[in-house]
């Protein structure tokens, strides 16, 4: 009982906080480790040599003013929309079934969900080089029932490279949404309708104003996911499609061009960057939208 | 609009969302059932449906020593950094959760930011780093690389379950004469358990599917699974991927099953 005397008589101390001297350790850590190296990344790009000795802005105009260079970024920018698009057209429904339906069937729907997200994204991305290769199982239907007489290709093609990254990144447009959904008031949904109007326009005018924040935080987890992932891009875009992971990768490794790879790196994280405070504006103003209503 | 019609719309609607959702969710499972089928292969092409079934693969699979030695190291790479991950994470968000100031909330927005950084551009700036001051590529930078990338998931996870724990159970078990140290021990840690477990098993995961950040860190001595999986997709299809891609997928299966079982890990995802 010494301890409760003692904290009584001094002054009252926040028992129910604990002290920020806890986030030392992996503070430091992250000083050290990600800090630095993020720092060291963009003092390198401020080079105009591959060693690193002459100071200047060269490796940015190079980039900026190479009509290659900005294609790629212009690329990557456009397939994490298209990607994101069609997450949210496929993801939407199935949060709103998750919503409709029993305990049993949820659980389910959120197993299916995960499934994707906790398996490895190279199986992930083979499964779909199996699916759409020349052999794969699109061409052998499609061949059976006559339509096609000589196989399609799929692979390495633009639309193929979207629904294998939709399929990839499915799971994280859909659970922001399901909890998104979960937090629309049902009675909104009933007093819309017995006002008169029907479901579709239930729909668009209650249930997606209100689930904006979802939407919002599904589209940005999505396309940041999307235009980064190197795997899927290099396997099932192949050679013909360069996105900006591979070129920052091919300048790193194969061509050492390290200031130059450290410009893309910082130009890609900018990009990102920006994609990301759009998003978060558009949500904040959503906020303001569902709570006015 | 008559009652008719009306009736007519909800159905309309209803059946136009089921059929997408469905249709969604197949197209989530698929792929992973394909694998799994194609696997099972009695021929050399990954083509489906199979000619003939066989276990040949998984035969392969036991003798394919390179795929072994990759995995192994990734198993390895993936403990370690999970257990620093809980470790140096939990403290964290034990620190930044309850707290208000900017210094929290500065530290929490460090603490998330590789989640939506480019994993690739941080795995670059870390070799460059380790190069500069003298450590080679080796297990110890990958598990430091990975730590910074997983992290995250372990402050986030174990955060959302301190919020959720009641502040009156601290005063009360203070008030009643225990030490911060034995309340921590006997009532904050057995609560947010099921939270640092969620959290731990999700950078597990990414740990052991990390591919930007092992990109760099690696190299022959060092290789990754996922990597040298990737490299021999570039080069060949070959069947023996299939056979390997099945062992993942049910591995995760069974691991997700327990979780489930253990922390509701699909009620903690969904908030």
């Amino acid at each position: 009982m010494k301890s409760a005397t003692a904290a009584s008589t001094t002054a009252p101390r926040d028992v129910t906080s604990f002290s920020l001297g806890l986030a030392l350790p992996l503070g430091a850590a992250f000083a050290i480790f990600f800090v630095l190296p993020l720092a060291q990344l963009f003092y390198l790009s401020l080079h105009n040599d591959t060693a690193a000795t002459v100071w200047g802005l060269g490796q940015y105009i190079k980039f900026l003013t190479d009509p290659f260079s900005l294609s790629v970024l212009g690329a990557t920018l456009l397939l994490g929309a298209e990607v994101t698009l069609a997450c949210l057209v496929l993801g939407y429904p199935i949060a709103w079934l998750y919503q409709r339906s029993g305990s049993r069937v949820q659980t389910l729907i959120i197993m299916i969900v995960l499934l994707p997200l906790l398996t490895s994204v190279v199986v992930r991305t083979f499964a779909w080089i199996v699916i759409l290769g020349r052999q794969g199982i699109i061409n052998s239907v499609l061949q059976s029932l006559g339509l096609i007489g000589t196989p399609l290709r799929m692979i390495y093609t633009q639309g193929g490279l979207i629904a294998a990254l939709a399929q990839v990144q499915m799971p994280l447009m859909v659970l922001p949404l399901i909890t998104a959904i979960g937090r629309i008031d049902p009675n909104l949904s009933d007093a819309s309708a017995s006002l008169g109007a029907g479901s579709w326009r239930t729909f668009v005018k209650v249930m997606l104003p209100l689930s904006m924040p979802g939407i919002i935080a599904g589209c940005t987890l999505t396309y940041a996911a999307a235009i980064t992932a190197f795997i899927t891009q290099s396997l099932v875009g192949g050679g013909q499609m360069l996105f900006m992971p591979m070129y920052l990768y091919q300048q790193a490794s194969t061509l050492q061009n390290w200031p130059f790879a450290a410009a893309i790196s910082i130009i890609f994280l900018f990009a990102v960057l920006a994609i990301v405070a759009l998003f978060s504006t558009l949500g904040r103003r959503a906020r303001g939208y569902g709570d006015a209503r | 609009m008559s009652r008719r019609q009306k009736n007519f719309e909800a159905l309309s609607f209803q059946i136009v969302m089921t059929v997408i959702a469905v249709l969604a969710l197949i197209l989530i499972v698929s792929p992973s059932l394909v694998v799994v089928i194609v696997s099972f292969t009695s021929g050399f092409s990954l083509k489906f449906p199979p000619p003939g079934y066989s276990t040949r693969w998984y035969v392969e699979l036991w003798n394919a020593w390179q795929l072994q030695f990759a995995a192994r190291n990734s198993v390895v790479v993936a403990l370690w950094s999970t257990g620093l991950s809980v470790v140096l994470g939990v403290a964290a968000a034990l620190a930044i959760s309850r707290s208000k100031t900017l210094t929290a909330k500065l530290l929490d927005s460090l603490f998330m930011s590789p989640l939506v950084l480019p994993a690739l551009a941080f795995g670059l700036a870390a070799l460059m780093f380790f190069s500069l001051i003298g450590l080679p590529i080796s297990l110890l930078t990958l598990v430091i690389g990975h730590t910074v990338v997983c992290v995250p998931y372990v402050v986030r996870n174990t955060v959302a379950a301190l919020a959720q724990l009641e502040p009156t159970l601290l005063e009360s078990s203070a008030i009643l004469g225990a030490s911060r140290l034995y309340t921590f021990r006997r009532i904050v840690l057995p609560l947010i358990r099921p939270g640092i477990i969620s959290g731990a098993f999700i950078a597990f995961m990414s740990s052991f599917d990390n591919v930007p950040v092992s990109l760099f860190l690696r190299d022959a001595a060092t290789d990754m699974l996922p990597i040298r999986m990737w490299q021999d997709l570039e080069g060949k299809l070959d069947v023996t991927i299939a056979a390997l891609s099945s062992v993942l997928i049910i591995g995760t299966v069974a691991l997700m099953a327990i979780m489930e079982r253990t922390t509701g890990l699909s009620k903690r995802l969904t908030g």
